[in-house]
């Protein structure tokens, strides 16, 4: 069994991305938060099992989707909800927005809404570790989708080629925005190209954190001691749409996916899932896991008010950032 | 023959900076498709393999997207690449490492991070190579915010160009030209840059002012000398970067000799020459005595056979023409 701390840890994290991604809800539906917001409810076990393996000076770059990447790899609430407001005080001073948070002064280098272009980015910085021989590893979390890039295959090759330490981390929500998995994928099975490229590959259910947890554990290992790079396929689902709450797609604002799955997948909750089994090997009391939910419901609601009482970019800033001098 | 004076290659000049500063500073590497082989790089890549290895001197597959992604990458996580393309067409692969990622981070993180990346991209036309093996696309990088990009005309700026680029803290497109690669000029021994956004008069002149890059500006000059023959005192500007724009320097000759002609490599719509044109318009508007004329490839795809490719490339014959229409 993995440590108290550890599992209490991974715990509060998940709890923490659920109710900041459901905090946003209400502010999106009525139009308060205006940029593009990728929700990662349902998908925490794969952010918290494979952060929970890396170590601050590892390097972590994320997608459209990476609120939850964010928050593990350093993030703070406050400054997640004060970039999606466009605020100053934002992680990116407001000039990101949602789908461009970082934190690289703990290892999140960043995030970046094209599909499958930071999975490239994500081997160089393997590289760039790899040449300083620094011990760092790197991971690149990306959808089911970015496996329909050109990015991903040649990141795949030049990263076995190389030996670099990189886990390409793949979580399969079943759909690439509106299209189902079988819909754009010949075959379900992402794990498998990693084969031709010679790199361990595995899949796992990527709503147990505990399982994700000990199959980074294993991937991270494996980059450490010069055998990388490792693909790592979990599957998963958004209880979310693709953007915003709902699948709004074409305005329409109803769920393309069918009731029958999506209750299914939510009876799979994996935060659910590790308090039960918390409860069950006696690690936590109900009383204690109240508290810890009590504790995130403060923390998030705290951060929703310094992001709406934060001060907008000025507009005579619009120049800053261009070039660096 | 003394340092002082020494005389090198264009293409060597591009070796000795990328000697020089990858002995100085080991953040800096050399990646991309065969930096092991002179059939792609020419010569600017001699020794490199051999003092720095293949831990720093990276030769790749051909996968021009996932390898400029990679160097960008590791831009970001410390290390300044320099990553090249030996032939500029290629280098489309690669627009959305360079356009999407590379030159909007520093922008979309709110300047916590920066990209100190170098896109080394070879112009490599002529030799009946046809559409595919010839363009110059400089034009299309110059529109980006967040990017720069110098095209050096002469060894000095080849050396100093390329130091400045792989000590800038941003993004630079740095675009050379087969056809300078033999070119021989002066060039100090020692480590020096070049600004990055300053062009230079490579001669002066009171009746017209000859706005070129890159190619361009070594055939100002072959043009102006010719017209020196037939009384007509040309001043040439070697812009040196397409972007920034030495604007200032650009108002000051023009709005001394009142008369412009701009001779870029590159297309003439939309590109390098439109922009100088339009700056010319905007800043001095009818001050001009003649309206411009501008020397650029037609809006026409780079043909393979030898009777069309000498059409198809401007020289200093057409900047000559392009001058006495002025005076006509």
């Amino acid at each position: 069994m993995l440590a108290k701390q550890l599992l209490k840890k991974m715990y509060k994290d998940m709890v923490t991305i659920r109710y900041a991604e459901e905090i946003l809800v209400e502010p999106i539906t009525k139009g308060e938060v205006r940029c593009p917001v990728h929700l990662y409810s349902g998908q925490e076990a794969v952010a918290v099992g494979v952060g929970a393996v890396l170590a601050r000076k590892d390097y972590v770059f994320g997608n459209h989707r990476s609120h939850g990447h964010y928050l593990v790899h350093g993030g703070t609430v406050r400054e997640l909800f004060a970039e999606i407001y466009g605020k100053e005080s934002g992680c990116a001073g407001g000039r990101g927005g949602s789908m461009h948070i970082c934190a690289p002064e703990s290892g999140f280098l960043g995030a970046a809404p094209i599909v499958g272009g930071t999975i490239a980015l994500a081997t160089g910085a393997a590289l760039a570790a790899s040449i300083r021989k620094d011990g760092r590893i790197a991971v690149s979390f990306f959808g089911d989708g970015a496996t329909g890039e050109g990015a991903f295959y040649e990141s795949l090759n030049f990263a076995s080629l190389r030996k670099l330490p990189i886990i390409f981390v793949c979580e399969n929500n079943l759909y690439a925005t509106h299209m189902p998995l079988q819909d754009c994928r010949a075959a379900n099975n992402i794990v498998a190209t990693g084969k031709p490229f010679c790199i361990p590959s595995f899949r796992e259910d990527g709503n147990d954190v505990l399982k994700v947890y000990e199959l980074a554990s294993k991937a991270a290992g494996l980059c450490r001691s010069g055998k990388g790079p490792v693909l790592l396929e979990f599957m998963t689902y958004r209880m979310r749409g693709h953007v915003g709450p709902d699948d709004n797609i074409q305005g329409c604002r109803t769920d393309i996916r069918p009731a029958r799955e999506v209750a299914a997948w939510k009876s799979k909750d994996p935060i659910c899932k590790l308090e039960k089994y918390l409860l069950l090997k006696k690690i936590c009391s109900s009383g204690e896991l109240k508290r810890i939910k009590e504790a995130v419901t403060r923390t998030v609601k705290e951060a929703l008010k310094f992001a709406i009482s934060g001060e907008y970019p000025d507009p005579k800033d619009l120049h800053k950032y261009v070039t660096k001098e | 023959m003394s340092p002082k004076n020494r005389i090198l290659q264009y293409s060597l000049a591009i070796n000795e900076a990328l000697h020089q500063t990858m002995s100085r500073d080991k953040r800096v590497f050399l990646i991309g498709q065969g930096v092991k082989s002179p059939w792609y790089v020419g010569n600017t890549a001699k020794g490199l393999l051999e003092k720095y290895g293949t831990e720093r001197v990276i030769d790749t597959p051909v996968s021009e997207n996932g390898i400029t992604g990679a160097a960008v990458g590791a831009a970001i996580a410390g290390m300044r690449p320099v990553v090249v393309h030996p032939r500029m067409d290629f280098m489309l692969y690669a627009l959305d490492p360079i356009i999407n990622e590379a030159a909007n981070w520093y922008y979309m993180t709110g300047g916590k991070s920066t990209v100190p990346l170098v896109v080394w991209g070879i112009i490599n036309r002529g030799g009946e190579q046809a559409a595919q093996h010839s363009q110059a696309i400089h034009g299309i990088f110059a529109h980006i915010p967040g990017l720069k990009v110098v095209m050096p005309s002469t060894p000095y700026d080849a050396k100093g160009l390329m130091a400045a680029a792989i000590q800038d803290e941003n993004p630079v497109v740095f675009i050379d030209d087969r056809w300078l690669y033999q070119s021989e000029g002066h060039v100090p021994t020692e480590l020096y840059t070049v600004p990055i956004g300053k062009g230079v008069i490579r001669k002066k002149g009171t009746d017209i002012t000859i706005v070129a890059i890159s190619y361009m500006a070594a055939e100002s000059l072959k043009a102006a000398q010719e017209l020196e023959q037939a009384g007509i005192s040309a001043e040439v500007l070697d812009l040196r970067s397409a972007k920034p724009l030495d604007q200032e320097l650009i108002i000051r000759s023009v709005s001394k000799t009142k008369r412009l002609v701009v001779a870029d490599v590159g297309w003439k719509t939309g590109g390098l020459s439109a922009e100088v044109a339009a700056l010319v318009a905007e800043k001095l508007g009818t001050d001009l005595k003649k309206p411009l004329q501008r020397v650029a490839l037609p809006d026409i795809p780079a043909p393979s056979s030898k009777t069309l490719e000498a059409v198809y490339y401007p020289r200093s014959k057409e900047i000559v023409k392009a001058v006495k229409k002025i005076f006509q």
